[in-house]
């Protein structure tokens, strides 16, 4: 069941859901790379809570228009309008006043969220032109997809992301830093509003499939997860829409293959599996590789000090040490050094000393940088540049490298 | 003389201004109710190294900014080598204070150095060598072509600003303008540093400094801008930096040991 989900042999309607969260996680995860680099992840909460009202407002015209009220161009046509007002609440709240943004987050959220619910109350009671379903905006309803449904995402999603790859030097420069974006001549409001746009593009083109209140995930997590994998921006955002696009594909699959599995909800829970994969197993900021290296490191510590402690002839009471030093063979099991401890202590001495003078020459200050106390220096000096510096020490006293 | 002639309310003629790689004038900008630059005119020397000195919250930063155009004055004018600001953007450097960067941005220090380039390479085109090639010539300037790839965040804070100023030397600028740049950077990161910005006025080029340590004024600076809100003096080092001119700039602010101590050594 789930192998033909994922190889979209499930239907037409498991198929069209499957393509288009597809689409609408890669240019989630892209899009929201910048709101995520800028800090300002939580404004994608106030703008999709911000269409509610603009979903229902459409709706109702459409009706008192004689038409479909449930016409997705049209619901997402109003969605945007009311989230973009609810953009310009914000912006306004943050430039002009003094309200910090999480504030005005927090007040256009609650207000606008409060206000879609009346009206879609007020709808409900209403009684006209089947009004059931729109509720589904909330958690995103993928039931009664229709192809033209599947060919507006597809469409909005795409072109999100040309915009997104048109301003994204811009959108760096800026969330890097502000002022010297503004020194170059970037309007930084200007395109901080343009990243809103854009972001405010995704959640309506994403209201279908994962609804209102779930956008906010598709924005964040994908970046979050990215940024464990990479040290570069570019790739963040490749990465962050390859995690944003999974989330959609796998998503959509398992909640196909399984009945009564709400799409919108199970796309976000894959892609916190992502994040959770990324958090702990990612090779440098990952949990799991900072705990093996703060081990590694304090392993290499001790024996480190245990060896500048034997070449001076000091005592070893730590017993972590003792240990680290008698299973390498570095000391015999009353304490006293072996052969090969011996050698290792002197040579541990003589490449502080080598240390000290790399780390007071200025020509070496790459390489000094590298100075962690444990670092063997043949790592990252030449035999020639170790040569040159013993000859500065003076005799080597028999040590060799 | 400017500041005479704009205290009797006579307006300077346009011409003078013109060609100063930066003049300002009538500059006001205010933080709330409270100015922090009022009044404020400077017409900066071509070629030369000018420092911009007052106390703490004297309003130097905010000069630069404004002259920069980050914040907007209540009033007044910047002109750039005679022009506005706007058509000039390409021929100012600026190198921003350390702490106003998260150095957790996932970056390379080659990726800041290609920020300066951000001008040449428009919205849509691609790095190529020859703008690598370039980049890491000016991380050779100032000695960090070895962290070329490191990522920004494990950098010293010297080494920090001195990636920030190969950054603006990728832009081939002719004015740069810098926030502190000796601010708690190691004396390697000082000596590096000065080198460069005198290279770049051996090569014509007009260097713009805020500037704290009094001390090195003489040896770094041909010129310096006092300011206390207000201008209170500017010219050569020799005539404007005296201690007449810094006890009016510091007031109380500066030891009267401090202010001898300069003097005795301007002669």
């Amino acid at each position: 069941m789930l192998w033909d989900a994922l190889t979209l042999q499930l239907g037409y309607n498991a198929t069209l859901v499957a393509i288009g969260a597809t689409l609408l996680g890669i240019s989630a995860g892209v899009t929201g790379t910048f709101l995520f680099l800028r800090k300002r992840a939580l404004v994608s909460d106030a703008i999709s809570h911000a269409t509610l009202p603009g979903v229902c407002l459409a709706f109702m015209v459409l009706v008192a228009l004689g038409g479909d009220g449930r016409n997705l161009i049209g619901l997402l046509v109003g969605s945007a309008l009311s989230a973009w007002v609810g953009l310009l609440c914000m912006n306004w709240l943050t430039r002009h006043t003094r309200l910090a943004e999480d504030a005005a987050i927090g007040a256009v959220l609650s207000v606008f969220f409060g206000f879609g619910i009346v009206l879609l109350t007020v709808i409900q009671t209403m009684g006209v032109g089947r009004q059931a379903g729109l509720e589904g905006f909330l958690l995103g309803s993928t039931a009664g997809m229709l192809w033209a449904d599947a060919m507006i995402i597809a469409i909005g999603g795409a072109a999100t992301l040309a915009l997104v790859m048109i301003i994204r030097r811009p959108m760096t420069l800026v969330a890097f830093d502000a002022e010297y974006a503004a020194a170059r001549g970037h309007v930084v409001h200007r395109i901080d509003l343009a990243m809103m746009g854009l972001v405010m593009a995704v959640t309506v083109v994403g209201l279908k499939i994962v609804g209102l209140i779930l956008i906010v995930a598709l924005l964040i997590i994908p970046p979050v997860a990215a940024r464990f994998w990479t040290e570069r921006s570019e790739r963040v955002v490749l990465l962050a829409g390859l995690v944003g696009g999974l989330s959609g594909y796998l998503g959509a699959a398992l909640s196909a293959s399984t009945p009564n599995l709400p799409t919108g909800p199970i796309i976000v829970l894959v892609s916190f599996a992502l994040f959770a994969i990324s958090l702990l197993l990612a090779p440098v900021r990952g949990v799991l590789a900072a705990v093996l290296r703060h081990l590694s490191f304090q392993r290499r510590v001790h024996i480190r000090q245990g060896l500048l402690a034997l070449a001076q002839g000091q005592n070893i009471y730590e017993p972590l040490t003792l240990r680290l030093l008698r299973s390498a063979g570095l000391v015999r099991a009353d304490g006293v050094a072996t052969e090969a401890g011996r050698a290792r202590a002197a040579k541990a001495l003589r490449d502080e000393k080598r240390w000290e003078i790399v780390r007071a020459d200025q020509a070496h200050e790459a390489t000094a940088a590298l100075y962690d106390g444990l670092r063997d220096i043949e790592t990252v000096l030449t035999r020639d540049q170790i040569t040159e510096i013993d000859r500065q020490i003076g005799d080597p006293r028999g040590v060799t490298p | 003389m400017l500041e005479l002639a704009a205290d009797q309310g006579v307006s300077i003629p346009e011409d003078s201004l013109d060609d100063s790689p930066l003049a300002i004038r009538g500059l006001t900008v205010s933080y709330g109710q409270k100015p922090a630059v009022f009044s404020v005119d400077m017409t900066v020397q071509p070629g030369a190294m000018t420092a911009i000195i007052g106390p703490n919250g004297a309003g130097k930063s905010t000069l630069l900014k404004a002259a920069l155009g980050i914040v907007s004055p209540l009033s007044g004018q910047v002109t750039v080598f005679g022009k506005p600001l706007d058509k000039q953007r390409e021929r100012i450097a600026y190198v921003p204070q350390r702490a106003s960067v998260d150095w957790d941005f996932p970056a390379r220090v080659i990726d800041v150095v290609l920020m300066g380039l951000s001008g040449q390479l428009g919205l849509l085109g691609r790095v190529r060598f020859r703008h690598i090639s370039r980049a890491m010539d000016c991380l050779h300037r100032v000695g960090m072509r070895d962290f070329a790839d490191r990522q920004i965040g494990q950098l010293s804070g010297g080494q920090q600003q001195r990636v920030f100023l190969a950054r603006a030397l990728a832009q081939d600028a002719e004015l740069y303008l810098l926030d502190e740049p000796f601010a708690g950077v190691d004396a390697a990161t000082e000596k590096a540093i000065i080198a460069v910005l005198k290279d770049l006025k051996t090569a014509g080029k007009t260097v713009v400094a805020v500037h704290h340590d009094l001390a090195t004024i003489t040896d770094y600076f041909d010129h310096v801008f006092l300011i206390n809100t207000r201008k209170v003096a500017e010219g050569p080092v020799a005539e404007a930096f005296t201690a007449e001119t810094l006890q009016s700039a510091y007031g109380g602010r500066l030891a009267t040991a401090q202010i001898d101590q300069i003097s005795r050594a301007l002669g």
